[in-house]
């Protein structure tokens, strides 16, 4: 990596063939870097005199300064990406009372789902708060985040790039003013990935395998339905999303195929963490943990007679879309719901 | 006493984190005051007492909110340190995004909010680009994609910030930002000779004086003309 003497040398052009992300951070300048190509940043700087500096709030050592600290750390950003969180987990402290919580260690494995159940209240934002600041018994419930079974570097606090936890809830909307395909198109260069349009067809073939209605690449994503909507974020979250923990809060009504989109999210890798009290997606779920007075009560391995009853349940709301859909085609229901 | 400048674009939610992170503080029983700068109204001041936090209000009115957050911080903080506060808050709205709030070694934080577009960041000036600390609120309401490339926009403009996600309405995030607030090694007894981190924007024409009248012959002082000629955004 250049020194900052050595980044004064070059000109705007030649940094950005060496550090092709640099195209982000020199188009938010308010200064036009590129106006003449063949000077040098240094030229750059000394060329606005004291007047032009001042219109644009432009300050040469920070941005100096600021320049140097981006490229270091999107070299570090790059070459962190390729680790992989494996398990994360969750060393005990103590709910609302201070009573110790129920478990010993608890793990969240890659590609597997942990349903999360308790009243409103009952401390689910406080635990998912403790992930994502990866607390190290310095929060209010004392707990401990391990990350691969070892004490996480601060990044996971501090660097913007890089947060822990991604969160979909029923109440998230699209409020950007593009279309579908530009909106992930967008997304993707924020992520510095190279084959955009690839990944963006994936998402957009999956997003139209969850939702019922199928939408177009070229739809404006505020135009999209609620369970068009809700689709997109899933898929997208699943592949653009950098970070390696989903929280999904209450997607039961989302009218979308939940079990398949909680397919997408494990088949790419992702820890999924589910806050529902639906019967049917808690017990999809490998492992729940149940929070009482601030603190995880107690922690349930899903076991073989829930998995059966499972199976019985999906067939059960199966049957009610059925009816649904008779419903809406005007048909008239015959009683034989219970044989 | 801990002093913190915070500042943001009007109704980014800054009072909400303050309060929220102010909550939590004083559970752990730091004595917080607060100074509220604002230009022609703010109601933000009941807020405050509610939460049980002594708060002053300062209304600029016609003069330039920044130039009047510089003229009067020195007296706040003497405020401060007879009240035997631990940590003293001034909030400030940016107005005009050319705002320039922060003085040098006195932690800065801005508040930005989801919604505000995606070129918001690129829009703001040195609130936002020198600040040691940037809050992105109403992450609650807006997609995930929409978070993370609000966040690396925010990112781009300023680079060596630390960048927290805080939801205003259910306090998520406002423990962790409050471990930022307290430094036990500082102690500031006084900002005089302390300087700001940038220049503040410049207003000395005949109309921040007061005229009213259009026309070539009223306009005096530092008064600059569009360049209609040229296509240029320069």
């Amino acid at each position: 990596m250049h020194s900052k003497e050595q980044l004064l040398l070059k000109s705007p052009l030649e940094l950005l063939e060496k550090y092709p992300y640099l195209e982000a951070f020199f188009t938010n300048q308010a200064v036009n870097m590129m106006a003449d190509e063949s000077m040098t940043l240094k030229q750059i700087m000394i060329q606005m005199d004291e007047s032009g500096a001042e219109d644009t709030a432009f300050d040469a050592t920070h941005f100096l300064d600021q320049l140097h600290d981006f490229i270091g750390q999107m070299q570090e950003f790059s070459g962190v990406n390729s680790q992989v969180v494996e398990v994360l987990t969750i060393l005990p402290g103590t709910d609302k009372s201070g009573q110790p919580e129920g478990f010993v260690e608890l793990n969240f494995k890659k590609s597997t789902i942990t349903s999360i159940v308790g009243p409103t209240g009952s401390g689910k934002s406080r635990l998912l708060a403790d992930i994502e600041w990866v607390a190290q018994a310095d929060t209010p419930t004392s707990r401990t985040i391990l990350v691969n079974n070892t004490k996480p570097s601060t990044d996971w606090r501090y660097a913007s790039g890089k947060k822990l936890v991604a969160q979909l809830s029923q109440n998230m909307n699209f409020v950007m003013d593009l279309t579908v395909r530009e909106f992930l198109e967008l997304h993707a260069g924020s992520r510095m990935i190279a084959n955009a349009s690839i990944i963006v067809d994936k998402i957009i073939d999956a997003a139209n395998d969850l939702a019922g209605e199928k939408f177009k690449a070229d739809t404006p994503i505020t135009s999209l339905s609620g369970g068009q909507s809700r689709a997109l974020m899933i898929a997208d979250t699943a592949m653009l999303s950098s970070s390696p923990v989903v929280l999904i809060d209450e997607i039961e009504n989302a009218g979308i195929d939940r079990k398949k989109a909680l397919e997408i999210l494990t088949g790419e890798e992702k820890i999924v963490l589910m806050a529902t009290h639906d019967p049917i997606l808690a017990l999809m779920a490998d492992q729940r943990i149940v929070i009482k007075n601030g603190g995880i009560h107690k922690v349930l391995q899903t076991s073989e007679a829930e998995k059966s009853m499972l199976i019985k349940l999906e067939e059960a709301d199966r049957r009610i879309q059925q009816l649904r859909t008779k419903l809406r085609s005007g048909e008239s229901i015959v009683d034989d719901f219970f044989p | 006493m801990n002093l913190i400048t915070i500042s943001g674009p009007p109704s980014s939610g800054k009072t909400a984190v303050i309060i929220k992170t102010a909550e939590t503080l004083m559970k752990r029983g730091v004595k917080i005051g607060a100074v509220k700068f604002d230009c022609l109204h703010t109601d933000d001041d009941v807020a405050y007492e509610k939460a049980g936090i002594p708060i002053k209000k300062g209304l600029s009115g016609q003069l330039c909110p920044d130039h009047y957050f510089v003229s009067n911080i020195e007296a706040v903080l003497e405020w401060g340190l007879k009240e035997g506060f631990d940590l003293l808050v001034s909030e400030s709205a940016g107005l005009c995004n050319r705002c320039s709030p922060y003085v040098k070694e006195i932690k800065a934080v801005c508040v930005i909010d989801n919604l505000s577009g995606i070129n918001t960041p690129k829009k703001i000036g040195p609130m936002l680009r020198m600040a040691d600390i940037v809050v992105i609120t109403k992450g609650d309401i807006v997609s995930q994609a929409e978070r993370e490339v609000f966040a690396a926009r925010v990112h781009a403009v300023n680079p060596t910030a630390i960048v927290m996600n805080i939801n205003g309405l259910t306090g998520q995030g406002a423990y962790e930002l409050s471990t930022m607030f307290i430094d036990s090694e500082q102690h500031v007894k006084t900002l005089k000779g302390k300087k700001l981190r940038f220049s503040m924007p410049s207003a000395l024409c005949s109309y921040c004086l007061g005229e009213t009248r259009i026309g070539e012959s009223y306009q005096l002082g530092n008064v600059r003309k569009m360049n209609l000629e040229e296509n240029s955004n320069a």
